[in-house]
């Protein structure tokens, strides 16, 4: 099991650039012209896929941003537009005055916070535990857990809706977030960071005579912060994503989350194309804006799950 | 030596604080996962429904019944074959689609690589919700940018997600687009543990880039390949937030998922019994499609 590949974590995938065989051992000026001019071409290939490839990853979103500038009814015509003919913010005004949007956006953010607040404690202290702390039934608790990776989540929900119905937890914030607190991924996350931390370090706490909880606050926390940070951002992305547990455990539109609240737009409003853009802006733009400024370490995240396996 | 000493000294203190670590996350998980997937075999026997959660000691016990109605029902084999085009065509397209861009990126000579590598991953970070209600109208017959774009190429408007016939490659494309950053990552990471000395080598021996890409590239990604696999597999033998917010299962049922079709008799019908045998047929495919990737890999090596 070896750890994330350093060399590629921190957004520095090695750029290195071989001079190819320009000025070669046998070749004469005329042999390195032609080196030079393959080289060119290829390069020009490879650029032109790799722009026409970031078009169309980045087309659909721009043309989402577009049209909710849009006048009412521009997107719907034809030629299509891509550009609005002026800009206009009325759409993102209707949202959040009779839309009721900003509630929504209160009820995602509300959740996320809370969600990745708790299951950084929660799952910190038991990858923490599986790293470094031995015990009897440590590795067959481990096991255990590890089986539950190949259980789709969707088998567990119809007894779970049943059991937060028990629970009153039906159409509550604390219905979405309870089942979110804990994840095995993000043990596993963090165990596998934890395991490097030096054995001798916390030995010499405890010799200092200081509490395991102390030790865990002192020693282990600022030893894991990187990892922490990576398991935060996977947890609110996550979090504001999801869309199948909210939609099931929510039934009140106050309890809402944004994406629960956009499909149950976009039913209602289908011809309302520019509207429902600019929900999806609003909707989207926490997340892009959270991925772009903290990107490091959501990538280590991807890179440590594939590890995993 | 005196570390060594503690260690053996408190092995009791230690164990305990362990288990108190572990405490909160492993109670959730057992309550909130465990026990209710647990649960939903039991269901999966019970003729539990509407009028169970009024008044749950009116649950009959039905042995295999739901299992037996469910495999004479012609929409839940509708759903089973829905949801395995979906993999089986859209799996690899994304795998395929993630290895070319990791390639390109990969590649010597292209500067700019972190740059163009966010650009590509951040569909994958997108809301899906949102994302498929901008795909619905991207895919517009008459209005979306695609059947345009299509237009001018001479290829005439194709009704996407009214047509039968096209509603689930429709899905597919959009997942395909959403999906490939994250493979492409975990592939970069693997092309990237390549030693540089086995392309020299190779080309030395006078191996062209198709040769290269064959035997070196696709035998040392192996593992990789495998992992992305599984993991694509698995996510999309799950797919349930496309096809109900883009066509709600139509047109004609030729996009309703299993565990649309799972949602759809659970919480809108309140069968739950019947419902619970969905689910564990769902988790019984993923289980033999992990496992064929798995021996797939094992022959090999």
């Amino acid at each position: 099991m070896s750890r994330t590949n350093p060399r590629f974590v921190g957004g520095t995938a090695t750029e290195d650039y071989r001079p190819g065989a320009v000025g070669g051992a046998a070749g004469g000026r005329g042999r390195a012209d032609s080196a030079l001019t393959r080289r060119r071409i290829s390069q020009v290939v490879l650029y032109t896929l790799l722009i026409i490839g970031a078009l169309i990853a980045l087309l659909p979103m721009m043309w989402m941003l577009s049209a909710s500038f849009m006048p009412t009814g521009e997107a719907s015509t034809y030629p299509p537009h891509f550009f609005p003919s002026r800009i206009t913010f009325s759409h993102y005004g209707e949202l959040f005055t009779r839309l009721n949007l900003g509630r929504y956006l209160f009820n995602s953010a509300l959740i996320a916070f809370t969600v990745t607040g708790l299951s950084l404690v929660i799952n910190s202290m038991a990858g923490y535990a599986f790293a470094k702390l031995r015990f009897r039934g440590r590795d067959r608790a481990f096991r255990i857990l590890s089986l539950g990776l190949v259980l789709p989540v969707q088998v567990a929900m119809l007894p779970l809706f049943l059991l937060m119905k028990e629970l009153h937890l039906i159409n509550t914030y604390w219905g979405v977030i309870i089942p979110g607190m804990a994840s095995i991924f993000g043990i596993f996350l963090i165990r596998q960071y934890a395991l490097s931390i030096p054995d001798d370090m916390l030995d010499a706490a405890r010799i200092d005579g200081a509490s395991e909880l102390r030790i865990y606050w002192s020693v282990v926390v600022p030893g894991i912060l990187p990892i922490l940070a990576t398991l935060a951002i996977w947890t609110f992305l996550a979090t504001w994503n999801d869309f199948m547990w909210p939609l099931i455990v929510l039934s009140d539109e106050a309890h809402y989350t944004l994406p629960v609240a956009l499909a149950n737009l976009s039913g209602e409003h289908v011809m309302d194309t520019e509207l429902m853009m600019a929900g999806s802006v609003l909707t989207v733009i926490p997340v892009l804006a959270v991925f772009l400024f903290l990107q490091r370490y959501y990538i280590q995240g991807v890179m440590a799950g594939s590890v995993k396996g | 030596m005196s570390a060594r000493i503690s260690r053996t000294q408190m092995p009791a203190d230690v164990g305990k604080a362990a288990w108190l670590f572990l405490a909160p996350a492993l109670v959730l998980i057992f309550i909130f996962f465990f026990l209710p997937v647990l649960a939903s075999l039991v269901l999966s026997v019970t003729d539990f429904d509407i009028y169970a959660i009024a008044n749950p000691p009116t649950t009959r016990f039905v042995g295999l019944a739901n299992y037996v109605k469910l495999l004479h029902t012609p929409e839940f084999w509708t759903a089973l074959k829905n949801t395995f085009y979906f993999a089986i065509v859209g799996g690899p397209l994304t795998i395929a689609v993630s290895l070319a861009t990791a390639l390109l990126l990969n590649a010597r000579i292209v500067r700019f690589k972190s740059f163009f590598r966010t650009l590509y991953f951040t569909p994958f970070v997108t809301t899906l919700v949102a994302v498929a209600i901008v795909w619905r109208y991207l895919y517009h017959t008459r209005y979306g940018l695609l059947n345009y774009t299509l237009g001018h190429f001479g290829i005439g408007p194709i009704d996407w997600l009214g047509n039968p016939r096209w509603a689930m490659p429709a899905i597919i494309l959009m997942s395909v687009w959403k999906n490939f950053g994250y493979n492409m990552l975990i592939f970069i990471a693997g092309l990237q543990a390549i030693p540089q000395d086995l392309y020299d080598a190779a080309e030395i021996d006078g191996a062209g880039p198709m040769r290269r890409f064959f035997n070196v590239t696709l035998p040392l990604l192996g593992p990789t390949l495998l992992f992305v696999g599984v993991i694509t597999m698995i996510g999309y033998f799950q797919l349930f937030s496309e096809p109900y917010v883009m066509t709600g299962g139509g047109p004609l049922r030729s996009t309703t998922s299993v565990v649309l079709m799972m949602y759809e008799e659970g919480f809108r019908w309140w069968r739950m019994g019947y419902a619970a045998s969905i689910a564990f047929v769902l988790f019984v495919v993923i289980l033999i499609a992990t496992l064929i990737q798995f021996r797939l890999q094992k022959d090999r090596t």
